[in-house]
């Protein structure tokens, strides 16, 4: 046990935990848990059916770690303090998983595990490009 | 009831993210950095989740509905079109240009400071202003 890194228990940990929310919200709920599409259901309108249904995942998807921030030292982020490099990322991320109708939860999580041609696509495809961009930007131009 | 299990998965997800490191920009960024220092982290993260999640799914074959009554959602034909495609590599840049994915973006809301925030509004805007770009309509994954 020693050899593996802490980080990586965490990871497992963590995931286990992100699946299993994502199992409740299809098993009780009937729903499934793609981040962007239950956030850019309630931004675009298109979400107004169940919309309160939406604000209360939403609710406990940033509550929930809020409280243990409270409570405990929450992670850093380390985001970057280039601005515009969050705002052309953040649009970018909208515009992008609306198109392809998911991210790495709805996509990667919920897709994957049920052998999605869809979600295996889309997640290689976003893997690919993720690492093209840390090649060139931080590799190639050292900007990131 | 519907509400308060929406919010029970949501808290869970969200300290899921929170201990997994999806919130940490710069596991996210390692992990995509392939050729660099590879930071495979993020490879137990999603291991880890689509292990409950495919035995959800395989519970669902057994029944129509979920608990609460909705019919679970169920997988249409695969269309791999441009908007997948397009709209995957897109995130994937924004993904690695920013380090937040959605989920993690949210999950940090409240502890990440003003970066996460000005990515937040980044992302909404971005999401708003999608459908009125006409880039064709949605392609459903499920029904």
């Amino acid at each position: 046990m020693t050899n593996i890194p802490i980080d990586w228990l965490y990871g497992l940990g963590g995931g286990l935990m992100i699946g299993l929310a994502a199992a409740m919200f299809l098993l009780i709920n009937g729903r499934i848990m793609g981040a962007s599409g239950i956030l850019g259901g309630m931004v675009d309108g298109s979400g107004r059916a169940n919309l309160s249904e939406r604000a209360a995942f939403v609710a406990g998807t940033i509550g929930a770690p809020a409280l243990i921030a409270i409570f405990a030292n929450a992670p850093s982020t380390n985001v970057t303090g280039n601005i515009a490099v969050l705002i052309i990322g953040g649009v970018v991320v909208g515009i992008g998983t609306r198109m392809a109708n998911g991210c790495t939860s709805g996509h990667g999580v919920c897709g994957i595990s049920r052998f999605s041609q869809r979600g295996i696509v889309a997640t290689l495809i976003y893997l690919l490009f993720g690492g093209l961009v840390m090649l060139v930007l931080r590799h190639g131009l050292g900007v990131i | 009831m519907r509400l308060l299990f929406s919010l029970l998965s949501g808290s869970v997800f969200g300290i899921g993210l929170l201990i997994s490191g999806m919130t940490d920009t710069t596991k996210v960024q390692g992990w995509l950095d392939v050729f660099g220092a590879w930071d495979p982290t993020l490879a137990f993260v999603l291991g880890g989740a689509i292990i409950p999640m495919a035995i959800a799914w395989q519970l669902t074959k057994s029944r129509t509905t979920a608990v609460l009554g909705t019919p679970i959602p169920t997988p249409v034909d695969p269309v791999l079109d441009r908007r997948l495609i397009v709209g995957s590599a897109l995130f994937g840049i924004g993904w690695a240009l920013s380090g937040f994915c959605p989920g993690p973006a949210l999950a940090s809301l409240s502890y990440g400071g003003l970066g996460g925030l000005i990515f937040m509004a980044a992302l909404l805007v971005g999401m708003y202003i999608e459908p009125r770009l006409s880039f064709g309509t949605p392609t459903p994954d499920a029904a």
